[in-house]
C-alpha cells in the first residue's frame, strides 16, 4: 500500500422508514487506522455502515474519502470499498470455491481463492457445495472474500455473529494484517473483538433528542 | 471490468442449470398453456391459424413474466445484492448481464420453441421466419422491460402479482408489433416495417431499460 | 463535477437543499392549504358551471353529429387533464428522485388517483360518444389503446406507492414507474398522427392553430380550467391529509417509544 488513504465524515444523519435514526455523527479514519461502531439495537451502527459504503444517502452532511466525496467517483471508491452485511451472500447450490472466487473477480482480482479460504480455515470445504455449510462456516466464507481480493477500507457489520472463539482469532488476525499493510477498518459489533488503537463512536450519543418525525 | 461481467453471466446460468426450477417453469407454462388453446378454442386449423400469433405472443409474455419475478429477488434476499451495488462495476452494465442471462434461459428456449408450437397451432407456413425473427427481436425487450419490473417491486407485499401490473401495460406495444409483423408476413403486407420498429424497440431498450432498472435497484437498496 | 444520473445527485446537490427541511416544508405547506383550497373550490365550481352551460346550452350543434357532440365538452378536457396529471406527476417524480423533496412524493401520491379518475371519464365518455358516432362502444386503435395504457401505469403507480411498509420505498419506487411510463404520453399525443386510427386527428393543439370553431373551443377551454382547479383543490385537501397522517404516524412512534 503506497498511497496514505483518509476517510471522513461530517454532520452525517439519516432518515430510514420517515424516522430520523441518528445525526451529527462525525469522524475520522486514516491509513492503519480503525473505527469501532458501539450501541444498542436501533441505534443506527448498520445504518451509519451503509451509509459510508455509498448504500444510502445521508438526509444531510458529507463524506469524505481521500478528500472527495465518494459519490463523485463511485468505481474509484467501490475499487477500495470492501463491505460485510448481516447477511452472508453465499449461494447454497453454488460450491464454496465458486462462491468465493466469483465475488473475487467481481472485485477484479485474478487468481484462485485457497489463499483466502486457508485463512479462516474452509481450505478443506472448497469443493463443497455451499448449502453443506454451516451458519458459522457460512459466516466465515463470507469474511474469506475481504481477503481474498484486497481492499483498502473494510466496513464490517457484526463480523462475529456466529464465530468460535478460534474464527474470531482469524478474524482479528486478518484485520491486524489488512491495518498493517495500511488499510483502513470500521467494525459495527456488540462482542468483544481486540482492535488495538480503534476509535470508538457510541451511536446512542447520536440519537435524536426524543424519536422526532422526519 | 469484462471479466466481472462475465463471471456474472457464467454464476446466473451456473444457478439456474443446477437450480432448474424457474427458468425450466416457465418455459414448461409457455408449452403447456399454448396446447391449452387448441383444446380450449376447438382443433379446427383455420381458427387457430388466424389466432396463432397472438396466442404464441401472448403466453410468451406471460411466461416471461412469471419468471422475472426471481430476477433480483434470491440476490436482493441473501444480501448479494448490497455487494452487486458496491462492486467496481456500473451497475446498468450488471442488470444487463443479468438480463442477458435471464433470456438465455428463458426467452431463447422460447424462441426455438415458438416454431415447434408453431406446428401445433396450424400457423401459416409464410410466417414461421418472421415469428422466429420477431421473438428474437421482442424476447429480449420483454426481459429488460421486466427487469425494472422485477427492481422496482423488490421487497413489495404481493410483489408478483404487482410486478404484472406493472410490466404488462409496457409490455402492448411489443405485442402488438410482433403480432403485426407475422400477420404482415402471412398475407403478404410485408413483415419489415413491424421488424424495424421492434429493433428500434430493442436498441432503445438496451439503452435505457438498464439504467430505470439500476436506479430502481439502488432505491431498493436503501 | 460528474453529471447528476437519477438518484445520484451532485456533490453541491447534496449539500445545498438537503439540511433537514422536511422539518419546516410541511406546516408551511399546510397553512397554504387551508387557505388556497376554498379559492379552488370556488373556481372549480365556476368554471366547470359556466363551461356545462357553454357548452350545453349555448354552443351550436355539430352539422354532422347533431347534439351528441357536447359529450365531447367533458371528454376532450378530462382526456387533456389524463395526459396533464400525468406530466405534474412525472416532473414531481423527477424533483423526487434528484432532489429527495418530501413535498415531490406527496404531490405525486396525491394526484395518480385524480389522474386515474380523469382517465376513467375520458374513456367512458369517449366510449359513450363513440357508440352514436363510430357505432361502436370501442375500437383497438392507437389512441384508445395508449390511452387506455396509461389508465393501467396510473393504476400501477397507485399500487407501487402502497405496496412497501416504508412508505418512502413505494414512493421512490413509484417514482421511477412515473418517469418510466412517461414515454407514452407522446405516444398518446402523436398516436393519431402516426397511425390510422377511427379517433380524429388533433384539432385544438396543433402546429396551424385550433381547426375547431371558436364557439366551440369557449366551452371547452372553460371546462379544462374548470377541471384544472378542481384537480389542484384535490390536490392541496390530499397532500394535507397525507401530511396529517405521516404527523399521526409519528405520534404513535412516539407513544410507543421507550
Amino acid at each position: 500500500m503506497t498511497q496514505a488513504d483518509r476517510f471522513t465524515g461530517h454532520d452525517l444523519s439519516c432518515i430510514r422508514a420517515e424516522r430520523l435514526v441518528f445525526q451529527g455523527v462525525g469522524f475520522d479514519i486514516a491509513s492503519g487506522g480503525a473505527l469501532k461502531l458501539t450501541g444498542p439495537n436501533g441505534s443506527g451502527k448498520s445504518s451509519l455502515l451503509r451509509l459510508m459504503a455509498g448504500l444510502l444517502r445521508p438526509a444531510s452532511g458529507t463524506l469524505a474519502w481521500n478528500g472527495g466525496d465518494p459519490a463523485d467517483e463511485p468505481g474509484e471508491f467501490r475499487a477500495a470499498l470492501r463491505y460485510l452485511g448481516h447477511q452472508d451472500a453465499v449461494k447454497p447450490a453454488l460450491t464454496v470455491a465458486e462462491n468465493l472466487d466469483f465475488w473475487a473477480s467481481l472485485a477484479g482480482a485474478r487468481g484462485d481463492g485457497t489463499a483466502a479460504l486457508s485463512a479462516f480455515g474452509l481450505a478443506a470445504l472448497a469443493p463443497l457445495p455451499a448449502r453443506f455449510l454451516s451458519a458459522g462456516q457460512r459466516r466465515r466464507l463470507a469474511l474469506a472474500r475481504l481477503v481474498a481480493a484486497p481492499g483498502r477500507l473494510w466496513l464490517l457489520d457484526e463480523p462475529t455473529v456466529g464465530l468460535d472463539r478460534a474464527s474470531v482469532a482469524a478474524l482479528e488476525a486478518a484485520v491486524a494484517r489488512h491495518r498493517d499493510a495500511g488499510g483502513l477498518v470500521v467494525v459495527a459489533t456488540h462482542t468483544e473483538i481486540a482492535l488495538p488503537g480503534a476509535a470508538e463512536l457510541g451511536m446512542e450519543r447520536f440519537a435524536p433528542a426524543r424519536p422526532a418525525a422526519a | 471490468m469484462l471479466a466481472g461481467l462475465a463471471a456474472i453471466l457464467k454464476r446466473d446460468v451456473r444457478l439456474a442449470l443446477r437450480q432448474s426450477a424457474d427458468n425450466g417453469m416457465a418455459v414448461g407454462f409457455f408449452v403447456l398453456t399454448v396446447i391449452l388453446f387448441p383444446l380450449g378454442v376447438g382443433p379446427e386449423p383455420a381458427v387457430l391459424a388466424r389466432i396463432a400469433p397472438g396466442i404464441l405472443w401472448v403466453t410468451a409474455l406471460l411466461a416471461s413474466m412469471l419468471s422475472l419475478e426471481r430476477l433480483f429477488a434470491a440476490d436482493y434476499e441473501d444480501g448479494s445484492l448490497d455487494l452487486m451495488a458496491l462492486a467496481p462495476l456500473p451497475l446498468p452494465l450488471l442488470v444487463l448481464t443479468k438480463c442477458l442471462a435471464h433470456w438465455l434461459l428463458t426467452g431463447l428456449p422460447m424462441v426455438v420453441l415458438a416454431p415447434l408450437l408453431g406446428v401445433l397451432l396450424s400457423l401459416d407456413p409464410a410466417g414461421y421466419g418472421t415469428l422466429v425473427l420477431a421473438m428474437a427481436l421482442g424476447t429480449p425487450v420483454l426481459a429488460l422491460v421486466g427487469a425494472i419490473g422485477a427492481a422496482l417491486t423488490l421487497g413489495a407485499r404481493r410483489g408478483g402479482v404487482l410486478l404484472s401490473l406493472l410490466v404488462l401495460p409496457l409490455y402492448i406495444p411489443v405485442l402488438i408489433f410482433g403480432v403485426a409483423a407475422i400477420d404482415a408476413a402471412i398475407y403478404g403486407t410485408g413483415a419489415r416495417p413491424h421488424l424495424l420498429l421492434l429493433g428500434g424497440a430493442l436498441l432503445a431498450a438496451l439503452a435505457l431499460c438498464p439504467l430505470a432498472s439500476a436506479a430502481a435497484l439502488r432505491q431498493a437498496l436503501e | 463535477m460528474t453529471a447528476s444520473r437519477l438518484g445520484r445527485p451532485t456533490m453541491s446537490q447534496r449539500r445545498s437543499g438537503s439540511s433537514l427541511h422536511r422539518f419546516a416544508n410541511p406546516s408551511r405547506f399546510l397553512r397554504l392549504g387551508r387557505r388556497l383550497a376554498p379559492w379552488f373550490a370556488v373556481l372549480a365550481t365556476a368554471f366547470i358551471g359556466a363551461g356545462l352551460y357553454v357548452g350545453l346550452f349555448v354552443a351550436p350543434p355539430d352539422y354532422q353529429q347533431g347534439e351528441s357532440v357536447r359529450i365531447m365538452y367533458v371528454h376532450v378536457p378530462a382526456a387533456w387533464m389524463a395526459l396533464f396529471v400525468y406530466t405534474c406527476i412525472a416532473a414531481s417524480s423527477v424533483v423526487s428522485l434528484v432532489w429527495r423533496h418530501p413535498l415531490a412524493d406527496l404531490i405525486a401520491k396525491a394526484s395518480a388517483p385524480v389522474g386515474a379518475g380523469f382517465t376513467a371519464i375520458a374513456l367512458v365518455s369517449g366510449s359513450l360518444w363513440g357508440q352514436p358516432m363510430w357505432g361502436t362502444w370501442w375500437v383497438w386503435d392507437a389512441r384508445l389503446t395508449s390511452v387506455l395504457i396509461l389508465f393501467f401505469l396510473y393504476l400501477g403507480h397507485i399500487a407501487l406507492m402502497n405496496a412497501f411498509d416504508d412508505p418512502t420505498r413505494g414512493a421512490r419506487a413509484a417514482a421511477i414507474l412515473a418517469v418510466v411510463g412517461f414515454i407514452n404520453i407522446p405516444i398518446i399525443k402523436f398516436s393519431v398522427d402516426w397511425w390510422h386510427t377511427l379517433h380524429q386527428p388533433a384539432s385544438v393543439f396543433r402546429l396551424g392553430g385550433p381547426t375547431i370553431d371558436i364557439s366551440m373551443l369557449v366551452p371547452l377551454f372553460l371546462m379544462a380550467l374548470g377541471f384544472t382547479f378542481y384537480y389542484l383543490l384535490l390536490l392541496m385537501l390530499r397532500v394535507r391529509s397525507e401530511i396529517v397522517a405521516r404527523k399521526i404516524r409519528t405520534a404513535q412512534l412516539l407513544q410507543s417509544a421507550p
